[in-house]
């Protein structure tokens, strides 16, 4: 008891230096220890308050880790079928185009099954902004090879590791859609420390801002980790994200139109 | 403003009473026998009169998606498509009916299976009537028999979407959507500038936000869920039954067929009649919910019933549910895109009077 009163001793306005931003939930996060999606949620929600769009958001969770992105955030959600997020945000910011529209999605969804929606809606130039979250492996349904599983890497379904000759190589949709006239900001960034996790809330802030500016898609991919399917503790997985997935998804961006600007 | 008299295939007319009927917007994929609609969508470009938003999609399974999402937000969504299009719709179909949201979806049927042919065929009963995509649930099917229809069709599809919240499938054919007729068209309607209370537009402080979904992790939610469809389905089951009776009044036989076919059956009855056979057509307009109440009754009063369909028989599996082994049933059908003619079903009717 004499903790708590203690720490009700600390709660004071003059020490508060970080406080759980409003648009989440009090809902308890299923996430597995360790993981990324939590704090790219909380990344999100942080920017949604920031901007004062709790009111004009729509976001769109995929089938994944992430489906349950609507029970964490305070805002008006749909849940999309695998992989059709894009084609869902293609609606909603054609019907409602002045609200902020996003997807959020990961690996299997965005780059697998849901290949061509996202490519369409990319090269359709649709003013929403996907998130992307890759850890290379399907989570939810157990670890099994995702189209972003590295060479060599052993999954549930290559568990010899990933053979390139059978199963083929490890798809770049980041670099793919950089590559297309309607995106106008790629980036990829990733959450694994606290200057990471800076960088990738000024990479989302930034898109934000630019669904404002009707220029184009903007896609934010993060590499992140998945320690439960990869059987590894949460600081393992982090190591072996930045010596093995950060050497095959460089970090940083792609398609910068400030740059582009400045040059 | 008043209605307007004009000529047209039924595909344009679904696509010009879409306009009218303040539709939000339309999201298609090209394929024969409706590419019709969007080309007539496209050249009328009616975000610059309505508002209304046309997109040409990559794929029938993206455009029904894009119907989800434009749905979910509230607002009028449509999407039209053939039989292999409609196939690949069925994914965001259950979603749809899953999430409990409303749309119009035209399915302009051609034969099959597989790609089957492009000629009108009425092998998609099953897949519109009873499920088409996974788990329990129903769609609002309208079977519109003239050009007329099809235009009229599209804003009662959207008024019964919205009332149940479920998705709507008007079942053509390509002799319908393809044969051109006159076609009373209804003034404008405004577009809706409000949404309904479940809509994901934006969450304002003042109420809690608004989620779309349709997964549900506790199977005892979930039959809870179920339930409520359930009863949905039997509310509109008891109201929404639509059906026409022509020359049923002191019939000894009966037909019982929809869209082309049942415009086929109307003349096999005047020919049938100058013989001296009296029969009459009872015309299914929705066929989910079907008129088993009122088949039922007539099967009190006629010898025989014929269940006359483009399609190997399946329709007919309705009717003898309806029947009930009261009398005997028979099916009537061509296949793979060949329309039978009014004798033919004449033909078929005698032979089993006499063989009954």
């Amino acid at each position: 008891m004499a903790e708590v009163t203690g720490i009700k001793e600390i709660i004071k306005p003059e020490n508060l230096v970080y406080k759980r931003t409003r648009v989440m939930t009090d809902d308890i996060l299923h996430y597995c220890p360790g993981c990324g999606h939590g704090t790219v949620h909380r990344i999100l929600a942080e920017i949604i308050e920031e901007e004062g769009l709790q009111s004009e958001t729509i976001g769109i969770s995929p089938v994944g880790c992430s489906v349950f992105l609507y029970n964490y955030l305070d805002i008006d959600c749909q849940e999309a079928a695998h992989g059709r997020a894009p084609a869902l945000a293609t609606a909603i910011k054609r019907l409602l185009p002045d609200k902020f529209v996003f997807t959020y999605q990961g690996d299997g969804d965005l780059a697998a099954i849901g290949t061509a929606e996202t490519i369409h809606a990319c090269n359709r130039g649709e003013n929403i902004l996907i998130i992307f979250i890759n850890n290379g492996i399907y989570g939810m349904t157990g670890g099994q090879m995702a189209p972003t599983t590295l060479p060599g890497m052993k999954s549930s379904t290559s568990p010899f590791g990933r053979d390139v000759e059978s199963m083929g190589n490890p798809l770049k949709m980041t670099e793919i859609v950089a590559t297309l006239p309607g995106t106008y900001y790629v980036t990829r960034q990733s959450v694994h420390t606290p200057a990471n996790v800076r960088k990738t809330k000024r990479a989302i802030r930034k898109a934000v801002q630019y669904q404002k500016l009707n220029k184009g898609t903007c896609f934010v991919e993060v590499v992140s980790n998945c320690p439960s399917n990869w059987k590894m503790t949460p600081v393992q997985s982090n190591k072996w994200m930045e010596e093995n997935m950060f050497p095959f998804y460089p970090l940083g961006d792609l398609k910068n139109p400030d740059k582009q600007f400045a040059e | 403003m008043e209605r307007e008299l004009r000529l047209m295939k039924g595909n344009e007319a679904v696509a010009e009473a879409a306009i009218r009927a303040g539709v939000d917007g339309y999201f298609g994929y090209p394929i024969t026998p409706q590419s019709e609609i969007l080309e007539y969508l496209m050249e009328a470009n009616p975000v610059e009169t309505t508002g209304m938003i046309v997109l040409q999609a990559e794929s029938e399974i993206a455009a029904i998606n894009m119907v989800y999402g434009g749905a979910g937000c509230g607002k009028k969504v449509m999407t039209t498509s053939s039989s292999p299009g409609i196939s690949l719709k069925q994914e965001g179909i259950t979603y749809m009916a899953g999430a409990e949201l409303p749309c119009l979806i035209v399915n302009v049927v051609r034969g099959g299976p597989g790609l089957g042919t492009i000629q009108p065929a009425q092998s998609d009963y099953f897949q519109a009537v009873k499920g088409g995509g996974h788990g329990d649930y129903h769609l609002i099917v309208l079977a519109p028999a003239s050009v007329q229809e099809m235009a009229d069709f599209v804003d009662l599809g959207f008024e019964l979407a919205f009332k149940y919240r479920n998705p709507v499938m008007m079942l053509s054919d390509g002799a319908i959507g393809q044969m051109m007729e006159k076609v009373w068209l209804s003034p404008h309607k405004e577009r809706s500038k409000t949404a309904p209370e479940w809509a994901t537009t934006g969450k304002p402080p003042t109420r809690e936000r608004n989620i779309i979904t349709s997964l549900e992790l506790d199977s005892d939610n979930q039959e809870k869920f179920n339930q409520k469809l359930l009863d949905k389905y039997n509310v509109i089951r008891e109201n929404e039954v639509r059906f026409e009776e022509f020359q049923c009044d002191d019939a000894e036989y009966l037909f019982v067929a929809y869209g082309t076919s049942a415009r086929i059956c109307q003349k096999s009855v005047q020919i049938a009649r100058s013989e001296g056979i009296k029969v009459g057509l009872l015309r299914a307009i929705t066929l989910f919910p079907f008129p088993s109440k009122r088949i039922s009754e007539l099967a009190d009063k006629v010898k025989l019933i014929l269940s006359v369909e483009m399609s190997a028989g399946q329709m007919v599996e309705d009717v003898l549910l309806s029947v009930n082994g009261k009398i005997p049933v028979f099916h009537y059908g061509k296949m793979g895109g060949v329309v039978p003619t009014p004798d033919e079903v004449v033909t078929f009717l005698k032979s089993k009077i006499i063989g009954g």
